[in-house]
């Protein structure tokens, strides 16, 4: 195959892309989470970052606990309505791109609270991007969440175009 | 007992050591039974709505006080019939513990304690309306919360105290509720003068999910999976107490070999909890090697749990009346390397941290609380025992053959961070000398009662015979049939006297479950406990008392 442009004349030590798809090949490898864990979900994360599990495998490691540095949030545990607030504000200091794994089956849908103090689903507040089932879901479960994101993050133009441009009204934006 | 109160108290006794007093007395049995009788523990205060009740009561509500004499081992529960109107004494000036509690019976019920420093809302939200604990509110009726509490109503006052008029001098900051060294969701506001804390309030109820409520919506077998998540790092150890008390309801116990497995299961989450809590507790120090050495082994432990259990945290291994089933082949070799791995990784991080100055100048006499102080403030367990004062409910009250099990109790001299911390190390090696006693004595038999009523009948039985069918089909589907009648038990959690307080209507479901949390009472102290220090001991003094939020808001 005939190789044209700047390859041509620098060999196999150059490659050629789009700056966009080098800066989301950068930003896949290198998500920074932020844990917001509440309850036993947090205790099963503990594992994910520890060494057999480990999550800089993956290059997520470097768990940032203030939501401007981090962009991608993890909401591990129930969340209750005293709770929401608190979660909303945290999801609107984080700079775009950001991404939302919700995981456990509480953060997803309530759980087993349906009841008057949980909320019912975090989805309720803010939007979600992947949801982790499990009760708490295994460290592999947390990994396989993460690895949906890091393929949404390697794609991202028209996904969060879309995800921009339609805004998203929750419970508490009223 | 009552009776040799001076003041002539009007009194009538129920089985438990129950007695039914006039509320307007029962601040003066109160007083007596902590001034005469040596009731000074506060086990704790909760109430019951009886509007649904199969059979009328004279008042809509009862509110309930459980105390323990000095040695622990005689418990007094006191009782009185109120109406929503009726104003109770507050007994916040005897007891500190008092003060949360009464402010969760005025959040959950509505009744109103006269002469409480500050009675608000502790679980739910401030803009939460009506008392989900009474019967007449709906399970499912949630309110949005739209901002969060300032705390100034309960800071200001706090500053006055201490001489502060003017707060421009002070900064005001939030440890917590999303902050890493904040244990789930737990908030601490604080006053800052420097780094030096001068006044702080703690606020809880971040996870509160309705645990109480939803117990009076399930059968007692399907409570089990809540009773996981209460303490979730050592999910079997509620499960235990939780069914403990409902077999004494019952009136049953558990064959021999059901309740040395109790034993064995229920020390190894003792161990794999004390670890989370040492390895976290380290990490907000700075110590992160000891993080991985000690949460490690936890590992090798949730691997041989999901074996036995299926399940890595959320066990749901006991059912009421026995174990869901029993051990399977291997697994005392598998106990064995886990033990093994525990040790090690204990020897390692204590040889990192025993000796080592910086640990001790960052932990030794930060935190200290006295051990009448602890005990005033309803503390139990390790907690307790660092300040030096003898209670191990194993010890107290032995159930299942405790008192058979050559085992120590650690007592700390201080009550500070460090003898919190080494309390918890050395109740490790004391869980493990218990585990391999329990082993080697391990006898063969039934884990479960025999009748069925309680438990389920073998499958054989159900496919074959009408009387299994019948078993089966009831206690799925009715639950199991617990006696009528009022009833506290408690056992030695991982974290102190974890107590159920469980009123049956003689129904498959509860009529009313209040758990008495461990860390409740723990938590409660925190803000008194770090005023006047550093905000970098403020976070060791959360780790150390070990505040797990499943357990503190339910």
């Amino acid at each position: 195959m005939a190789v044209s442009g700047e390859e041509a004349i620098f060999g196999d030590s150059v490659i050629t892309t789009k700056l966009d798809s080098a800066i989301a090949w950068a930003r896949e490898s290198s998500m920074w989470p932020y844990i917001f864990g509440t309850a036993c979900c947090a205790i099963e994360f503990m594992s994910v970052a520890s060494s057999k599990f480990d999550i800089s495998r993956f290059g997520a490691e470097v768990v940032r606990f203030s939501p401007r540095q981090a962009d991608l949030l993890i909401i591990a545990g129930t969340i209750s309505y005293k709770q929401a607030p608190i979660l909303k504000r945290i999801y609107e200091q984080m700079t775009e791109p950001k991404w939302v794994v919700s995981a456990g089956a509480c953060a997803c849908s309530g759980g087993f609270y349906d009841n008057y103090t949980t909320l019912q689903g975090v989805d309720e507040i803010i939007p979600v991007d992947v949801y982790v089932s499990g009760c708490p879901p295994r460290p592999e479960a947390f990994l396989e969440g993460l690895i949906q994101i890091q393929k949404l993050q390697a794609k991202p133009g028209k996904y969060l175009q879309k995800r921009v441009e339609k805004e998203f009204k929750g419970k508490l934006d009223a | 007992m009552l009776k040799k109160c001076d003041d002539k108290l009007e009194f009538s006794k129920e089985e438990n050591n129950r007695y039914i007093l006039k509320l307007k007395d029962i601040k003066k049995a109160i007083i007596f039974l902590k001034e005469q009788q040596g009731y000074d523990f506060l086990v704790d205060i909760t109430a019951i709505d009886y509007l649904n009740y199969k059979e009328p009561y004279p008042k809509r509500f009862a509110i309930i006080y459980l105390l323990k004499d000095k040695k622990f081992d005689n418990l007094i529960i006191l009782k009185a019939y109120l109406d929503e109107d009726e104003i109770i004494d507050s007994i916040t000036d005897l007891f500190k513990a008092a003060n949360w509690s009464e402010r969760e019976v005025w959040d959950q019920y509505g009744l109103k304690f006269k002469n409480h420093p500050n009675l608000k809302r502790i679980l739910n939200h401030k803009e939460f309306i009506g008392h989900p604990l009474r019967k007449d509110y709906p399970i499912t009726k949630g309110q949005l919360c739209t901002k969060t509490d300032d705390l100034m109503d309960e800071m200001t006052p706090r500053l006055k105290a201490r001489g502060y008029e003017n707060h421009e001098e002070l900064m005001f900051l939030n440890l917590g509720p999303a902050h890493p060294a904040s244990h789930g969701t737990i908030r601490t506001f604080v006053a800052l003068e420097g780094e030096t804390i001068v006044s702080a309030v703690s606020e809880i109820g971040y996870l509160h999910r309705g645990f109480e409520k939803s117990c009076e919506n399930h059968t007692y077998n399907q409570i089990i999976p809540y009773t996981d998540r209460l303490n979730y790092c050592s999910a079997i150890l509620n499960n235990i107490a939780f069914a403990h008390t409902v077999e004494g309801m019952l009136g049953v116990e558990l064959p021999e070999r059901g309740q040395f497995i109790r034993v064995i299961i229920g020390e190894l989450s003792r161990v794999i909890d004390h670890l989370v809590c040492l390895a976290a507790n380290l990490v907000d120090m700075g110590a992160l090697t000891n993080y991985w050495y000690l949460y490690n082994p936890r590992e090798t432990a949730y691997h041989l749990l999901s074996k036995l259990t299926g399940a890595r945290l959320t066990n749901s291994y006991m059912r009421i009346g026995g174990i869901t089933h029993d051990l399977y082949d291997g697994f005392e070799d598998d106990l064995k390397e886990c033990i093994k791995d525990v040790q090690k990784g204990m020897d390692d991080s204590l040889s990192l941290i025993e000796h080592n100055r910086i640990f001790q100048d960052r932990a030794q006499n930060i935190g200290v609380v006295s051990a009448d102080e602890a005990i005033n403030r309803g503390w139990s367990g390790p907690n307790l025992r660092a300040s030096g004062v003898n209670y191990d409910i194993r010890k107290v009250n032995p159930y299942y053959f405790y008192d058979t099990f050559e085992f120590d109790v650690a007592l700390g001299s201080v009550g500070d961070v460090y003898d919190r911390m080494m309390v918890r190390f050395e109740e490790i090696r004391q869980s493990i000398k218990i585990i391999t006693q329990a082993m080697k004595r391990l006898p063969k038999g039934d884990i479960r009662v025999a009748d069925h009523r309680i438990t389920l009948p073998p499958k054989k039985m159900v496919y074959s015979t009408i009387e299994g069918a019948i078993n089966q089909f009831k206690l799925t589907y009715e639950g199991v049939k617990v006696p009528t009648g009022e009833y506290y038990r408690s056992i030695e959690a991982a974290n102190g006297e974890l107590g159920f307080y469980i009123a049956s209507d003689g129904s498959g479901t509860p009529y009313r479950v209040k758990v008495r949390p461990p860390c409740f009472f723990a938590m409660s102290s925190l803000p008194d406990m770090v005023e006047g220090e550093m905000v970098a001991d403020a976070v060791l003094d959360l780790g150390s008392l070990n505040i797990i939020a499943g357990e503190l808001d339910r």
